[in-house]
C-alpha cells in the first residue's frame, strides 16, 4: 500500500494539482489579454474601449463569460449534433493541451519531456481539426467555406513554422523547451565579452526567421491580418456562425488560449523564455517567471497592434506568402544554418 | 508495470475497436474522424514501448496532415456509401485474400522472431537504451548514415509523386489577369501617372 502511495497516487495527486493551478492563472490571464486586446485595439482607433464593468473595465471580460454561460445554445436542426457540439470541446482542450510542456521559468513546467516542441507542433497541427468539424457539422454554406480556407490556411503556415522550429533546433542541439532556453545564456553577447544579455537570445542569429515565425503565428491562430476563416465582410463569421452562448465561448477561449501559445512559445524560442534582458545584479535579482510573462506579454502587445495596424489579406496573397514566399525562405535558412554550424565548428 | 499494461490495453482497444468504425460507420465523414482517432491511439501505443519520436511524427504527419486531406476530400466529393456497399460481397473474396496474406506474413515475421533466437539477432534491430541516447538520436545515427540511399529514394518517390500531382492538374487558361506583386512594386509615378494640362471648358 506504501508503495502505491509513493510510486501512482502522490505523483498523480501533486500533477493534477499543478495542472489545476496552471489552468487557473492561465485562465485568468486570458481574461486579461482579452481585455488588453480589446484595449489595445481601442487605443490605436483613439476609442475608449471597454470601460464600463468594473474600474477601467477591468471586469469586462468576467462579465461576458457569465453573459455567454447564461444563454441558450442553440443547435440547428440539419446539423450533426454530436459532432457540432464536440467540435468546441476539441478545440478548447488542444489549446490547453499544449501547455503542459511550455516552461514559464527554471523548472516551472508540468512535463518535462524530451520532445517538448516536437510535442507542441504535433498537438497544434491537430487545431485544424475543431475549425473543421464545426465547419462541416453545422451544415451551412458559410461555415463550410469558413473552414475549408482555414484548414488550408493552418496547414501551409505549419510548414514554415517547422521548418523554422528546425533552424532552432540546429543551432541548440536539443528539443527540450527548457534546453533551448537555457542554451540563450551563450551567444553573440557573451563571445564579445559582455555579460550574458538579450544579444544572446536567438532573435539576433536568427533574425529573418524570427519575424517569419512572429508572422506565421498569426497566420497559425487565425489572428488578423489573416482572420480568413472569419472574415465578417465576406463569411458572416466564418466556421462560427452557427454557435452561440457557451460553444462559440469556447472557440474564443480556445483562439486565445492558442494565441498565448504562440506569445510564450515566440519567447521561448526567440526571446530568451525567463532569462533577465541583462544578468547583472537590480535586473537578475526579478524572478524568471516575471521576464517570462513580461516578454511573453510584449509579443502579444505586437500581436494586437498587427490587428489594429493592418489591413485583412485577400486569400490568394495569404497563401502566396505562405507558399512562395516563406517556404522557400525558411527552408533557405535551414541549409544555412546547417551549413554555417557545420564549417565554422559551431554545431552543439 | 501496472499502469503500462492497463494503457496498452486501453490504447489496443480504442484502436480496435475505431478502426472497425471507419468501415462501419455509416457517414463518411465520421469513419475519417474514427481513421483519426485510430491514429491517434496507435501514436499512443509507439509512446508505450518508448519510441516517442514516431508517436509524435505520426500524429503531425497522419493527423495533421494526411487526414485533413482525406477529409478534405470526403467533404467534397459526394460519396454515395449505399452505392458502394452493393458491390460488397462482390470484392469480398479479394479483401479477405489480402486480409490473410497479410496474417501469415505478420505470423512469419513475429513467429520467427520469438522461436529462434538467431534470427531474431539478425533481423530484430535492436534500440539502444533509452537512457544512453534519446529517439532522435538515434534515428538519425542511422538514417543519415548507414540508410542514406534509402532515404534518397524515399525522397525521390514522393518528388515524383509531386511532380506527377502539378502536372496533372496544371492548366494554363489564357486570357486571365494575374498579379505579379514585383511588377506593382517596381511601378513608380513616373511609369504610372501622366499629367495632362486641361483646357477649361473642354474635357480631354
Amino acid at each position: 500500500m506504501e508503495a502505491f502511495w509513493d510510486t501512482y497516487a502522490w505523483p498523480f495527486i501533486i500533477m493534477v494539482a499543478q495542472s489545476l493551478l496552471l489552468l487557473v492563472i492561465l485562465l485568468v490571464t486570458i481574461a486579461y489579454i482579452l481585455l488588453a486586446d480589446r484595449k489595445i485595439w481601442a487605443a490605436v482607433q483613439l476609442r475608449r474601449g471597454p470601460n464600463v464593468v468594473g474600474p477601467f473595465g477591468l471586469l469586462q471580460s468576467f462579465a461576458d463569460l457569465l453573459k455567454f454561460v447564461l444563454k441558450e445554445p442553440v443547435i440547428p436542426s440539419g446539423a450533426d449534433k454530436t459532432v457540432f457540439i464536440l467540435a468546441p470541446l476539441v478545440t478548447v482542450t488542444l489549446s490547453l493541451l499544449a501547455w503542459a510542456v511550455i516552461p514559464v521559468a527554471e523548472g516551472w513546467v508540468i512535463s518535462d519531456i524530451n520532445v517538448g516542441i516536437l510535442y507542441i507542433l504535433a498537438i497544434s497541427s491537430l487545431g485544424v481539426y475543431g475549425v473543421i468539424m464545426a465547419g462541416w457539422a453545422s451544415n451551412s454554406k458559410y461555415p463550410f467555406l469558413g473552414a475549408l480556407r482555414s484548414a488550408a490556411q493552418m496547414v501551409s503556415y505549419e510548414v514554415s513554422i517547422g521548418f523554422v522550429i528546425i533552424t532552432v533546433l540546429l543551432v541548440v542541439g536539443s528539443l527540450n523547451l527548457s534546453e533551448i532556453v537555457l542554451a540563450q545564456n551563450t551567444g553573440i553577447g557573451t563571445s564579445l565579452g559582455l555579460p550574458p544579455s538579450f544579444l544572446d537570445w536567438h532573435w539576433l542569429p536568427l533574425f529573418p526567421m524570427f519575424i517569419v515565425f512572429f508572422i506565421s503565428a498569426l497566420a497559425e491562430t487565425n489572428r488578423p491580418p489573416f482572420d480568413l476563416p472569419e472574415a465578417e465582410s465576406e463569411l458572416v463569421a466564418g466556421f462560427m456562425v452557427e454557435y452561440g452562448s457557451t460553444p462559440y465561448m469556447m472557440f474564443m477561449l480556445g483562439e486565445y488560449v492558442a494565441i498565448a501559445l504562440m506569445c510564450s512559445l515566440t519567447t521561448i524560442l526567440f526571446l530568451g523564455g525567463w532569462l533577465p534582458i541583462i544578468d547583472i545584479p537590480p535586473l537578475s535579482w526579478v524572478p524568471g517567471i516575471v521576464w517570462f510573462a513580461l516578454k511573453s506579454f510584449g509579443v502579444f502587445f505586437m500581436f494586437a497592434m498587427v490587428k489594429a495596424f493592418v489591413p485583412r489579406y485577400r486569400y490568394d496573397q495569404l497563401m502566396r506568402l505562405g507558399w512562395k514566399v516563406f517556404l522557400p525562405l525558411s527552408l533557405a535558412m535551414v541549409v544555412i544554418v546547417a551549413a554555417v554550424l557545420q564549417f565554422a565548428g559551431l554545431a552543439p | 508495470m501496472v499502469l503500462t499494461g492497463f494503457f496498452f490495453y486501453l490504447f489496443a482497444a480504442i484502436t480496435v475497436a475505431s478502426a472497425f468504425l471507419v468501415i462501419a460507420a455509416r457517414n463518411p465523414v465520421h469513419s475519417v474522424f474514427f481513421l483519426i482517432l485510430a491514429f491517434f491511439n496507435s501514436a499512443g501505443l509507439f509512446m508505450l514501448v518508448g519510441a516517442e519520436f514516431l508517436a509524435l511524427l505520426l500524429v503531425v504527419v497522419y493527423v495533421g496532415a494526411v487526414a485533413v486531406l482525406f477529409l478534405f476530400v470526403v467533404m467534397m466529393l459526394d460519396v454515395d456509401f449505399a452505392e458502394l456497399r452493393q458491390g460488397f460481397l462482390q470484392y469480398l473474396p479479394i479483401g479477405a485474400l489480402i486480409a490473410v496474406i497479410l496474417v501469415l506474413e505478420l505470423i512469419l515475421v513475429l513467429g520467427a522472431t520469438a522461436f529462434d533466437a538467431e534470427v531474431a539477432l539478425e533481423t530484430g534491430m535492436p534500440m539502444p537504451p533509452i537512457e544512453e541516447i534519446s529517439n532522435i538520436e538515434a534515428i538519425g545515427l542511422v538514417l543519415y548514415t548507414d540508410y542514406v540511399y534509402f532515404f534518397q529514394a524515399a525522397g525521390l518517390v514522393l518528388l515524383v509523386a509531386m511532380v506527377g500531382a502539378i502536372v496533372l492538374t496544371l492548366r494554363h487558361r489564357e486570357g486571365i489577369k494575374r498579379q505579379d506583386i514585383n511588377v506593382q512594386n517596381a511601378r513608380t509615378p513616373d511609369t504610372s501617372i501622366e499629367v495632362v494640362k486641361v483646357k477649361s471648358g473642354q474635357g480631354l
